[in-house]
């Protein structure tokens, strides 16, 4: 599912910064990795880069078959919006909608007609046991309901992978298991590739395979 | 349809924001029209008053001598004469066309058991074309009555509604009596809104009974054509005078012995004062919309500022750079259109209540009495044009910020905040 070679990263400034020094990384569909290290390891960036936020300087990056190289903006945001689910830390739910709302966006940039996605938003709500706060605003939630919100929005374009950047870093010790529990159960029941970036050993635990990564290269 | 109601949903939940954009947008179109339109009121209530008047006309009075020549003392008065007249007519044939003379006088005027007193004036049949009036029933004075010196009378609608309080209109072709004079009314014509008015009759007639014993002519008016300069008005006038002067033994550069009253010095004075207002108009104005333009953008500017993170989060989830940058535009359009509509809807009713209240009220200066507004409104195509100069200068201003958001990597736009 995703295939990374020798993939090198650094950022200009003052004093350029070699962040990733050469990754090499594979992933196959159906996995449930974690990515952990040190803060300044390059774990972001990399996660940034998997997500096609990010540019790399040289190497190959494919993600299901799909050489992901020098991409224009546009097409960027395609791809992001069919392949890829993001899971962030702090939620990045738009204040001004409810919760069905923002679990619809996706969509809407799809081109889905309102009636179909509105639709889909909900059945997803249900199936996240959030169906009865629907047309609550982010602000009315509580950080484990946000989060589950963000997941729904992550999984209504039925994406190739699911990227999570620290999902339970904003949660309290209760709601990080429980939130754990539920990408882990989507992983299962659903097989769905899973890239979890963390510092926490308790959430990379969870997962099927940890990769670390220390100074920009994989240990 | 989407994209409104995505506008729609983020308009609803954005209350203030929307509402300062709109206020700015809706105060700058509504203080343009209502500047426009007092500036255009005061601008045809101008233009009508000189509309009274035909340009190319001048009237001529006595005056007194400021300068002492050939013996005779300064601080003579001079009145006209038929022999001025006479040089008027056949001196000047370069430039004058046709020349009349007034006689004014007042006697009390009667009908049945209604009487007035009015000022009744003695002219040629020329006075109607210098002094314009609408005549609305019967006829001016004509060259017979002026021959034959008969006993006809113009009233205007006002004296005419006293004489004949039930159906004025009547009055013509009855006999109404001019002291101990029965005068026939030939016509009635529509007084002015500045109140004064004059009753007409026939020059020789009333010089005949009224200034039979006295060499003063009253007053001299004439028409002309060919000054077209304010240095060929000037020079005829000079002219004139140095004639006149002659005629009356005054200085000929005394200029105070006549009083020259010229239409076409008038009317250029009043057109440069136009054009001053026009062009003042034209500035307030501009810099109106100006303000307002600064007022939107300056919005628009912080409404992309603040809202960076969202584009961010959107652009992560899959937007792409142009629906941000339509969002944007679209959401600046419609609001700026929507509201500068609601500025125009109020600025012309403004508008429209200013000309029911001032525009009919009449302000007596002593001198005159005057209608300070005529019709002060704009027309609807510069209502349209402000509005849509300030719907696309706000859009132009919103565009930079929201290029510049369409364009921002999503990363950066998730760490703003």
């Amino acid at each position: 599912m995703i295939h990374l070679e020798n993939v090198n990263k650094t950022y200009q400034g003052a004093q350029p910064l070699h962040v990733l020094k050469g990754i090499n990384l594979d992933i196959d569909e159906g996995e449930f990795v974690s990515i952990m290290g040190a803060s300044g390891s390059g774990k972001s960036t990399l996660l940034n880069i998997l997500g096609i936020l990010d540019n790399y300087d040289s190497g190959l990056y494919e993600l299901a078959g799909v050489r992901i190289w020098n991409l224009s903006e546009t097409k960027a945001a395609e791809y992001r919006n069919h392949m890829i689910g993001f899971i962030f830390q702090s939620f990045n739910l738009i204040s001004f909608k409810n919760a069905v709302e923002n679990v619809e966006l996706p969509l809407f940039y799809q081109g889905v007609s309102r009636k179909k996605r509105h639709a889909l938003a909900l059945e997803y709500l249900d199936r996240l046991g959030l169906k009865d706060w629907a047309t609550h605003y982010p602000n009315e939630l509580s950080g484990g309901q946000r989060q589950r919100v963000a997941i729904a929005r992550a999984l209504i374009t039925k994406p190739k992978i699911i990227l999570a950047d620290e999902p339970t870093g904003a949660l309290d010790s209760k709601t990080s298991v429980e939130v754990m529990q539920l990408l882990k159960q989507l992983n299962q029941d659903e097989h769905i590739t899973q890239i979890i970036v963390t510092h926490d050993p308790v959430v990379a635990e969870q997962t099927n395979r940890i990769i670390r990564i220390k100074d920009g290269v994989i240990e | 349809m989407e994209l409104l109601n995505e506008i729609w949903q983020t308009a609803q939940r954005n209350k203030l924001r929307t509402t300062l954009t709109g206020f700015a947008v809706a105060w700058g179109i509504f203080m343009l029209i209502v500047l426009l339109g007092a500036g255009n009121g005061l601008l045809n209530a101008t233009l009508k008053r000189s509309g009274d008047i035909l340009t190319n006309s001048m009237e001529v009075y006595g005056g007194r001598t400021s300068k002492p020549y050939n013996g005779l003392n300064e601080g003579r008065w001079i009145n006209l004469n038929t022999g001025d007249l006479t040089t008027t007519n056949s001196e000047f044939k370069k430039n004058v066309d046709e020349v009349g003379a007034c006689y004014s006088t007042s006697a009390t005027v009667t009908y049945g058991e209604e009487y007035m007193s009015m000022n009744i004036t003695g002219v040629y049949p020329i006075h109607i074309k210098i002094d314009k009036r609408d005549m609305l029933y019967g006829r001016f004075i004509n060259e017979i009555d002026l021959r034959e010196k008969r006993k006809v009378i113009v009233l205007s609608n006002n004296q005419a509604k006293e004489l004949a309080p039930k159906d004025y209109k009547t009055l013509i072709g009855k006999y109404v009596k001019v002291g101990s004079f029965a005068f026939k009314v030939v016509g009635i014509y529509k007084s002015r809104d500045d109140g004064e008015s004059s009753a007409f009759s026939a020059y020789s007639t009333i010089k005949g009974i009224y200034g039979a014993n006295t060499e003063n002519l009253g007053s001299i008016e004439f028409t002309f054509h060919g000054l077209t300069t304010e240095k060929a008005n000037d020079d005829f006038e000079k002219n004139y005078r140095r004639r006149l002067n002659a005629n009356h033994q005054a200085h000929p550069d005394d200029e105070s012995s006549f009083w020259l009253w010229n239409g076409y010095t008038q009317s250029l004075q009043m057109e440069q004062g136009i054009t001053i207002i026009r062009t003042f108009l034209w500035i307030v104005g501009l810099f109106t919309l100006l303000s307002g333009v600064v007022g939107v953008s300056n919005i628009m500017l912080i409404t992309v500022k603040e809202r960076t993170h969202e584009f961010g989060i959107r652009k992560a989830i899959g937007a792409k750079p142009w629906s941000v940058l339509k969002l944007i535009i679209t959401e600046s359009v419609i609001i700026t259109t929507f509201f500068g509509y609601i500025g125009m809807v109020i600025g012309v009713a403004a508008n429209e209540y200013m000309d029911a209240t001032l525009g009919h009220s009449v302000t007596d200066t002593g001198l005159f009495k005057a209608t300070l507004f005529v019709d002060p409104t704009v027309g609807l195509d510069v209502c349209f044009e402000a509005t849509m100069v300030m719907v696309v200068a706000g859009t132009l201003a919103g565009l930079i910020p929201a290029f510049k958001a369409s364009r921002i990597r999503p990363i950066e736009a998730l760490r703003a905040d």
